[in-house]
């Protein structure tokens, strides 16, 4: 059974039922809960939630212990770059501690962070970060691009025992979709083939997912068949998905809104052209974002942002290079 | 509210626990010309600093958490964790603490409570605020200890956490060992506290908390001042900052050097940055470890021979930590990979 919801309603619906299952699952942040009535105040109590100090290196160090001493900590923080006043906490400390140990101590925790808002949000809150953290052994990063995914993956995200960076993105926020009811565990590590196809495969995640799901139905109509993917998750990477994939169709186009060369594309092309470069009948494209700030001015912003149009084209153009049936 | 008054047992094993941490201490920096190369990266000793640290912890309960810096030897010297093993680690064997994954900035025995350490200036101060935030919601009385540096009280951690810990009435202690230096910039260089003449614990005030400044050489002044405020957070009354007034007697670590040269531990800043040999020599006459020595066999709580004794078990012993550490095998290759995840 399942039941409609937007995407953000959806990520409520995974935190409010695994607080529910588990006492240890603790949920603060900026501008939460500041009143008695504030939902989830009345639901779990002061204890289990709390509006903090706008302190984003307190508030991600605080998870650190907290999950050190056996709690399970949703950190809200609203727009993914306010991580970046706390880079040290995600990327070199939550990470470190269990390694560092030897394996004596764990730090579950879920930063929960909205990103790419690019909706006229300009150069600091319109980023697409995932590059900056999947790299990081220990820290686990994921990115739904539906609802039912959106709850799957905060639940997973909750259980599982490791640091995790839970992005969502802001320009699907209301976003409709079917959201299976109850417990729904979407696990990490594997990718979603969105739409099946022959002659390419695109993969991407998100809003650019959307792009380039567009992209696919105008593609169709011209005769070409596009398989899209959706990594779902970062670290860890699904690149066995994508191969199977790029075994069927030779080409590949990847789409990525970050610029050029901080986005998570140039890892997954590099495992493909690594371990999969016989397969390839054509060179990989990556269609990113400009290397520009994100400006705010709308046409400016829509420059810089990958769109169906340019996804279409990537394709057209891997085609070209090699045409279908070659 | 003071804590428990201290028999003569309890005094004895207070000097037991400092001499064992200086003669750990001393062994890991004659490490360095015994097994030269077995002692790899950065080491930071707490010599000089022992009452401080033994003064704190004896107020631990079995519950209680403490977080500390790199400068982290000390403390699970004092809870009894197996000086082998932390030997072993500072070696980077299989057989040490943390496997010989963390070495000597990274020790974490969460058995006794030590949840870990932060190699980054200040960034723990946090971990143990959250950690005091764990302790509140679970309401059984536990309490954190906080150890830093007054380098750290100038990152935005320690202000963003003692905002908190004081608005949440949190039950942690933030005892911050003033050494004196920032590695080699001394405290009133970098410190607009220190630079105007006040006590660094004055930095509570901002956070409507207690600051308390103490000797951090006498570990009973440490052991009653740290020992109310752990009682004061325990109550459910929340935090306090401890400045405790510490000198290592050790430069900040040992020589940092690429591999290949040989690695050493230099002189103390005061000297070799300074040129200030007369306070080097003025806090080795004020040395809290024959300092209490002296108080506690003055004073008829033990006599030369039960010191000298137990200078003697703590010498024998930190041998047994070398050599078992030396005799012990490198970890497996997978071990690399083992702890990375969960």
């Amino acid at each position: 059974m399942s039941h409609e919801l937007p995407y953000i309603a959806a990520i409520d619906e995974a935190i409010r039922l695994e607080m529910e299952r588990d006492e240890s699952v603790i949920y603060f942040g900026q501008n939460m809960a500041t009143t008695e009535n504030a939902p989830y105040r009345q639901a779990f109590g002061d204890d289990r939630v709390r509006v903090t100090p706008i302190s984003e290196t307190a508030e991600i160090g605080m998870a650190v212990g907290a999950a050190l001493a056996g709690f399970r900590p949703v950190v809200e923080l609203y727009m993914a770059e306010f991580m970046l006043v706390a880079m040290d906490q995600v990327t070199n400390e939550a990470p470190r501690f269990r390694a560092m140990s030897g394996g004596q101590v764990k730090v579950p925790l879920v930063l929960k962070a909205g990103w790419g808002f690019t909706a006229g949000w300009a150069g600091q809150h319109t980023g697409t970060l995932t590059n900056m953290f999947m790299g990081v052994p220990g820290l686990k990063v994921v990115s739904p691009s539906t609802a039912a995914d959106a709850k799957g993956l905060m639940a997973t995200a909750i259980r599982d025992d490791n640091p995790v960076v839970y992005f969502h993105n802001y320009l699907l926020t209301l976003d409709h979709g079917e959201v299976p009811d109850g417990e729904h565990l979407v696990p990490f590590g594997v990718a979603d083939v969105r739409r099946e196809g022959s002659d390419v495969t695109i993969v991407a995640n998100a809003h650019m997912l959307n792009q380039s799901l567009k992209a696919a139905e105008t593609l169709a109509g011209e005769g070409i068949q596009a398989e899209v993917i959706d990594p779902r998750t970062y670290a860890p990477l699904d690149v066995d998905t994508i191969l199977t994939s790029v075994g069927k169709t030779g080409r590949l186009v990847l789409v990525d809104s970050a610029p050029r060369h901080s986005a998570a594309s140039n890892v997954i092309a590099g495992e493909v052209v690594e371990r999969g470069f016989d397969l390839l009948k054509a060179p990989i494209v990556q269609v990113t974002a400009l290397d520009a700030t994100v400006p705010y001015s709308e046409p400016l912003e829509a420059y810089v942002i990958p769109d169906a149009d340019r996804v279409a084209a990537a394709v057209r153009g891997v085609l070209g290079t090699a045409p279908v049936g070659v | 509210m003071t804590p428990s008054p201290l028999d003569n047992d309890r005094l004895i094993w207070m000097y037991t626990q400092m001499v064992r941490i200086r003669e750990f201490e001393e062994r890991v920096k004659r490490t360095f010309e015994e097994y030269p190369g077995v002692i790899r990266g950065h080491t930071h000793l707490a010599d000089g600093v022992e009452a401080s640290i033994v003064g704190s912890v004896a107020n631990m309960q079995p519950n209680d958490y403490v977080l500390t810096t790199y400068r982290c030897h000390g403390y699970p010297i004092a809870l009894g964790t197996d000086t082998k093993a932390i030997m072993a680690e500072i070696y980077g064997r299989a057989t040490g603490l943390c496997k010989g994954l963390g070495g000597s900035m990274h020790l974490c025995d969460p058995s006794r409570g030590f949840l870990g350490t932060s190699g980054i200036v200040g960034q723990g101060i946090p971990h143990a605020t959250g950690a005091a935030y764990a302790a509140q919601i679970r309401k059984e009385g536990q309490v954190v200890l906080c150890f830093f540096g007054d380098g750290a009280s100038k990152q935005g951690a320690f202000h963003e956490s003692l905002n908190i810990a004081s608005l949440w009435k949190l039950p942690i202690v933030y005892v911050m060992e003033n050494n004196g230096y920032n590695v080699e910039t001394q405290t009133h260089q970098e410190d607009a506290n220190a630079a105007a003449g006040e006590d660094l614990s004055v930095k509570a005030k901002a956070y409507s908390m207690p600051g308390i400044t103490i000797d951090g050489g006498d570990p009973v002044a440490v052991y009653e001042t740290v020992g109310a405020a752990m009682e004061r957070a325990r109550k459910g009354e929340g935090p306090t900052l401890v400045e405790s007034k510490v000198y290592r007697l050790s430069a900040h670590g040992n020589l940092i050097a690429p591999p290949g040269v040989p690695l050493h531990y230099p002189e103390h800043e005061a000297i070799a940055v300074f040129g200030d040999r007369e306070q080097y020599e003025a806090a080795l006459k004020g040395d809290p470890v024959p300092q209490f020595r002296g108080r506690l066999v003055n004073d008829g709580v033990m006599t030369n021979e039960q010191a000298e004794e137990i200078l003697s078990a703590a010498r024998d012993e930190m041998q047994e930590a070398v050599t078992f550490g030396v005799e012990s095998p490198f970890p497996e290759n997978d071990e690399a990979l083992a702890y990375v995840y969960a």
